[in-house]
Order: C-alpha cells, then sequence, then structure tokens
C-alpha cells in the first residue's frame, strides 16, 4: 500500500490484522493435531508449543500471562490431552519467561534458543508427567526422540513466526 | 538485543494494578488446570461430552485427509518394493511352500476343534462386530498412543469396546463422539492386554511401552518363557477382550525384558473391527446380592 492513511476500512483492517495474528496462528498450530497422521512412536514436534513459545519470546511485551490459559483448553481438547495438561503447562511456561525477562537484561538468537530449548525440555517432561500420572507406564526415554526434533525445530518455527509478525505489522 | 522494558507500567496505581490481577489471573488458572489435570485422573471419562464435540469438529479434517497421506505413504513402499523384487520374489516363494504346509495342518487342526466343540456343547461365541471404520488419525505429538476412529456413538461405538483389524488387536475405545471415537493402542503405556503363548498357552500380560512396542510381563517369576518369533494371542481372562485374537509377535528377548511388536500396525491397516465386550457383565460392578454375601464372608 504507498498510501500514508489508508481508508477508515483499511486501517480497521489492518488494526484486527495486528492484533489477532498471533492468537489465531497458535490456535491454528493447535488445529494441526487433526491433521491424518498416524504414527506409533512419538517423534513430531509439538508444533503448537512452538509457536506459541515463539510468539513469547519475539514479542514479550504482547503477551500477558493469562492468555495462555484459553489457548492451553483449545490445544487439550484438539491433541486429546487430559483436559488442564496445556492449560497448567503453557501458563508456567509464560510465568516463567516472565520472570526470566525481570532478570535477564540482554538476548540474541543463541540465548533465546537456549531458553526455548530449556522451555522445550521441561514442557515435554511435564507432559510425560502427566500421563504417568494418567496410568501410563512408559519410560521417560520414549520422548527423547521428540525432545531433541522439537529443539531442531524450533529454529524454522521461529522463521515463520518472524515472518508472520513482518506481515502482521505491514502496511 | 535489550528486552523492551513496556511491561514496567511505570507509576500509574491503575496499570501496576492491572499488571498484578494478571498475575492473579494466571496463578488461579494454573491451580484450576491442576485441579482439572487431577479430577482427570480420578475420572478418565470425565467432560466427556467436551471431548467428544471436539473429536466430531475435527473430523472431516481428519477423514478427509488420510486417502492423501495413505497415497504418498504407499508411493513410497512400491519404489522400494520395485527394486527388492526379484529377492523378495525369491524369498516370498519359499515362504508360500512353508505356508502352504501349515494351512493343510491348520484345517485339519480346525475340522478336529469343531467336532471336540459340538461334543462339548460349546456354543461357537462370535457375537459379530458393532462396526467396521477407519482409522484416520493419532495423537502423533504426545506421549499417549491414542488413534481415531471415523464412527462413533451414532454407529454404535461404546467406551470400554475393543477395536481389531484382521491382522489383530488395535486397542480399547477410550472416548466416542458422534462420528468419531479414540482407541487407546496396545502400544500405550497405559494399556495392558491378557495374553497366552500360542506356542503353549502360558499366560502373559502386554503392557505398552509408549514407542509402538509392548513388554511382555509374565504371571511367574523365574525363566524367560518367550522365544524371538513366538505369537500371542488375547485369552479373554479379564472378559474385556474376546479370546484368540493376535496380538503380538516376540521380537527380542532380553534378560529382564520382553519387547514384542503389535501385529496390527495402526499405520498401515485399512480397517478396524470395533467388537462388543466380550463378557458385559465382566465391566459391571458386582450387584448387591453379591456385595453382601461377599461382605458376609469376609467376617
Amino acid at each position: 500500500m504507498s498510501r500514508i492513511a489508508g481508508s477508515r476500512r483499511d486501517v480497521a483492517m489492518l488494526g484486527f490484522r495486528r492484533q489477532t495474528v498471533p492468537v489465531l496462528s497458535t490456535l491454528f498450530a493447535s488445529l494441526l493435531h487433526a491433521l491424518p497422521i498416524v504414527v506409533t512412536t512419538p517423534i513430531v514436534p509439538d508444533i503448537a508449543f512452538l509457536v506459541l513459545l515463539s510468539w513469547r519470546l519475539l514479542r514479550p511485551e504482547m503477551w500477558q500471562a493469562h492468555t495462555a490459559l484459553p489457548l492451553g483448553l483449545f490445544d487439550d481438547l484438539m491433541a486429546a490431552h487430559p483436559l488442564g495438561q496445556s492449560m497448567a503447562l503453557w501458563t508456567l511456561t509464560f510465568l516463567v519467561f516472565d520472570f526470566v525477562d525481570s532478570r535477564v537484561g540482554w538476548r540474541d538468537y543463541w540465548t533465546d534458543w537456549l531458553f526455548a530449548s530449556v522451555a522445550i525440555a521441561l514442557y515435554t517432561a511435564g507432559a510425560w508427567y502427566v500421563a504417568h500420572m494418567m496410568g501410563s507406564q512408559a519410560p521417560l526415554v520414549v520422548v527423547v526422540p521428540q525432545l531433541v526434533l522439537s529443539i531442531i525445530a524450533y529454529p524454522l518455527v521461529a522463521l515463520i513466526v518472524v515472518g508472520l509478525d513482518r506481515w502482521r505489522l505491514a502496511r | 538485543m535489550a528486552p523492551p522494558s513496556t511491561r514496567r507500567p511505570g507509576f500509574s496505581r491503575r496499570a501496576q494494578y492491572g499488571l498484578f490481577f494478571g498475575y492473579v489471573i494466571a496463578v488461579a488458572g494454573v491451580l484450576f488446570a491442576v485441579l482439572l489435570l487431577l479430577i482427570a485422573v480420578i475420572d478418565p471419562t470425565g467432560f466427556a461430552a467436551l471431548k467428544g464435540a471436539s473429536l466430531d469438529v475435527t473430523k472431516p479434517v481428519t477423514a478427509g485427509g488420510r486417502g492423501v497421506v495413505n497415497f504418498f505413504g504407499g508411493l513410497g513402499g512400491s519404489v522400494s518394493d520395485y527394486f527388492q523384487a526379484g529377492s523378495q520374489n525369491a524369498a516370498l516363494r519359499k515362504q508360500l511352500a512353508a505356508e502352504r504346509q501349515r494351512l493343510i495342518q491348520a484345517r485339519v487342526i480346525e475340522g478336529e476343534n469343531q467336532h471336540l466343540r459340538a461334543l462339548l456343547k460349546l456354543d461357537q461365541d462370535n457375537p459379530g462386530t458393532v462396526a467396521v471404520t477407519r482409522i484416520v488419525g493419532s495423537s502423533f505429538a504426545s506421549v499417549r498412543r491414542l488413534a481415531t476412529l471415523s464412527a462413533g456413538s451414532i454407529a454404535g461405538v461404546r467406551v470400554g469396546e475393543p477395536v481389531r483389524a484382521a491382522e489383530g488387536l488395535i486397542g480399547r475405545v477410550i472416548e466416542s463422539g458422534h462420528f468419531a471415537s479414540r482407541v487407546l493402542l496396545v502400544s500405550d503405556g497405559a494399556s495392558s492386554v491378557p495374553v497366552r503363548l500360542v506356542r503353549d498357552g502360558t499366560p502373559a500380560i502386554a503392557v505398552g511401552h509408549g514407542d509402538g512396542t509392548i513388554d511382555l510381563k509374565t504371571l511367574e517369576m523365574g525363566k524367560n518363557p518367550f522365544r524371538r518369533g513366538d505369537v500371542l494371542v488375547t485369552s479373554g481372562i479379564g472378559g474385556v477382550f474376546p479370546p484368540g485374537v493376535p496380538v503380538a509377535v516376540v521380537a527380542a528377548v532380553q534378560k529382564d525384558r520382553t519387547v514384542a511388536k503389535p501385529l496390527a500396525d495402526p499405520a498401515r491397516i485399512d480397517f478396524a473391527m470395533v467388537l462388543p465386550i466380550y463378557q458385559p457383565l465382566a465391566d459391571k460392578p458386582l450387584s448387591p446380592q453379591t456385595q453382601t454375601a461377599l461382605e458376609a464372608a469376609q467376617q
């Protein structure tokens, strides 16, 4: 768009896009759980969590910790987790990152990846523990391939999220 | 890059309170979610309506795309088959000759079996199937091994019913919506199926390992009765799974652990059959008469 100020409708449209793209993209990532993929080993990364994490690390000022609650509820329903799993783990992740933000004064690509890796590891272990509580006797080793793939997949997801963020803020 | 400092609301009391209440809501939300989890642990079938509805909503995507995935999955298989055609042909010929002999033996045994059953006046318990359907999806990003069936309560699928394919046992229904239902696969860590060894009838429990394999636990301690290649079928103990359904084949025998692979691979099978619970009474609570009789016997 070459105009400096668009029509009222254009401005409303851009405002809508700016506000809803982060939440809608996370909800869309949760919908990926409905994809018709049948695997017998847990190796596929939890894309919804990676998208949420990327948004949180990219735009810390945009997210209130309690926003993760309804997003987590939606993810629980889509991914057949016991209700409350993603709600609790996602909100806890946001609270921990709020604390980290208040302590760490300096961040770059590598520290972001490091923080994300720690968050992914804790999240995977948390999901394993919830499954354990629900009666699953699968050992913790079973989730290691998924954990490694998730850590490798994080920069790719972050790349997509940065692209979405550019498009969101473009005028 | 230093993080933006816009999270500090400055000196405005109103903004400070707003931030504070945001955290209060978040912490309360986490506690509420943990409470929901505890409810799920105590009663795993809770919120069935909500979960069933979400299953129904996502079913069109899952069921529609399955054909595409199957096509591409089959493509890879066809290409590798083409390159291995010669050696595969020879191996299959050898296998066919062996199988033919076994088939004749099996026919003889079947005839004998029918004869003996008639003598014992055992009726053939073959109650048929509840529904024949397809596996359309799975919980691929989770520790749990769950699969989605494209038939729900309208087709008669109820929670608790066993599911099998022609190759063998798949699992047990744990959630059901109107048009779709969810199956706990035999390879899930929370699944345990009473089985017996086909070779000599040794009873065992097949517990899922969570990564697509099954652990076999014998009921007696001591020496490991399993050998590589042994086939296990359901024993019918417990009254949920009908007896005689193939479950797994032993893949590796280690010192303290026996690893088996399920015979029915949910990623490859075409059709899944939902069966009625073998002995419906086994799943029900005891009748009041039995309860009082048991209590009287204990005193």
